[in-house]
């Protein structure tokens, strides 16, 4: 068998609902505990051992919260419009539960990015909120995940949810580049991306480690919560099928 | 992929290449009013429009804060590092705010091409790092953040 056979192989496999099923409950408990180690790990570093800011002082530690809720909003994002991509051309079902599972999780960090930044913002910067184009962008990006669960809420027939819902994602993925370089764009009061610079980092490294490790817990626990949700949401839509009725039964 | 399928992907494809554009072009025209302030180059070359409050962004000047006796007026200069402007705010300052630290400041121009300013926030930059290592930077002369402000 090639290669690509292989990969046509494990796409398929990933596409069955009962397959997926499976391996996501068995995933569960791996992810629950890495996140748990990594997250404790960022946290205890961060909180205790990184040393305080030579401007801010302590107030810098909210990076640790912040930093990786952003990121992650945007990547939730990302995994919503590829997904959805992938449901409008092949029709596979669990690119649709995929997207849909993650919005709301996808939202709460969005939420989280906004909020922490905003408490920051207050002592260092002197304001809540300033419309600059870092701070407008990411507030736009809440109001798509809102848009995308309202729209999908609306439409009781699934698959006509499924495709407005797709169309709406990829539509608003033009705003995550336009999030991510609005700062390099356009001036703005926020400030530049610090860790991107793969080539040197303009933060320290003991200040680094913590915020890397909580930015792979942050990843982790959104694992979890899709494989929870996904699980979940194929139970609901495969009710009529025959592996949810053996799984009941058997149970 | 099926035909039906890869009529699919042209047409998610031209969607997403289309708005692309689209969203590209309207950002470009928009371009002057998505930035947050003007420089203090193109607010000495008048670039700014007249008789409007503006927002004007940039490094406070080494040695050029004054305050002004029993008041809570502060006298500043601006620099891009190529041109300075003058600044007169009376207020409260960021805790931030300090000489050769990056502002952003919102108010008019008067007549004598004074900026007053009745807002002052503090632009930080991306620079994190502990006091050891600013302390030691300074003491090797490094310019890592452009900061040698008083302590």
């Amino acid at each position: 068998m090639s290669v690509k056979d292989k990969v046509w192989l494990w796409f398929h496999r990933m596409a069955s609902p009962a397959y997926f099923y499976n391996l996501a409950g068995q995933l569960l408990p791996w992810s629950i505990v890495a996140t748990t180690t990594l997250m404790l790990i960022g946290l205890i570093g961060g909180l205790v051992f990184a040393p305080a800011d030579y401007q801010q002082g302590d107030g810098f530690r909210i990076i640790y919260v912040h930093v990786p809720s952003a990121w992650m909003s945007m990547f939730v994002y990302m995994v919503m419009a590829v997904n959805s991509a992938i449901f409008l051309i092949w029709h596979i079902k669990l690119s649709d539960i995929v997207a849909r599972s993650s919005a709301v999780i996808g939202a709460s960090f969005t939420f989280l990015a906004l909020i922490t930044g905003s408490i920051w913002g207050k002592p260092m910067w002197g304001t809540w909120w300033v419309w600059d184009a870092r701070l407008t962008s990411e507030l736009l990006l809440l109001f798509l995940y809102l848009g995308y669960i309202g729209l999908r809420s609306a439409i009781d027939d699934r698959r006509v949810a499924g495709k407005a819902g797709s169309i709406l994602a990829l539509v608003g993925a033009i705003n995550i580049p336009i999030i991510h370089y609005s700062v390099v764009w356009w001036n703005t009061l926020h400030q530049s991306a610090s860790v991107s610079k793969f080539d040197n980092p303009s933060i320290e490294l003991n200040m680094l480690i913590p915020l890397l490790s909580m930015a792979l817990a942050f990843k982790l626990f959104y694992l979890c919560i899709l494989l929870i949700n996904s699980r979940s949401e194929l139970l609901e839509q495969e009710k009529r099928s025959q592996w949810v009725k053996e799984l009941v039964t058997s149970s | 992929m099926t035909p039906k399928q890869k009529q699919r992907f042209i047409l998610v494809s031209l969607l997403v290449v289309g708005l692309s554009t689209g969203i590209g072009l309207v950002l470009m025209a928009l371009n002057e009013n998505i930035n947050l302030f003007f420089t203090p180059s193109q607010v000495v070359a008048g670039e700014v429009p007249d008789n409007q409050r503006f927002r004007i962004g940039g490094m406070v000047t080494l040695d050029s804060v004054e305050k002004l006796d029993g008041e809570l007026t502060v006298l500043f200069k601006l620099n891009d590092s190529v041109k300075e402007v003058q600044l007169k705010y009376a207020g409260i300052l960021p805790d931030l705010f300090r000489e050769g630290q990056g502002i952003v400041a919102e108010g008019k121009l008067n007549e004598e091409g004074v900026f007053i300013a009745d807002q002052v926030l503090a632009k930080h930059d991306e620079n994190y790092m502990p006091p050891e290592v600013e302390h030691a930077l300074k003491v090797s002369g490094g310019d890592y953040h452009n900061n040698e402000a008083k302590e």
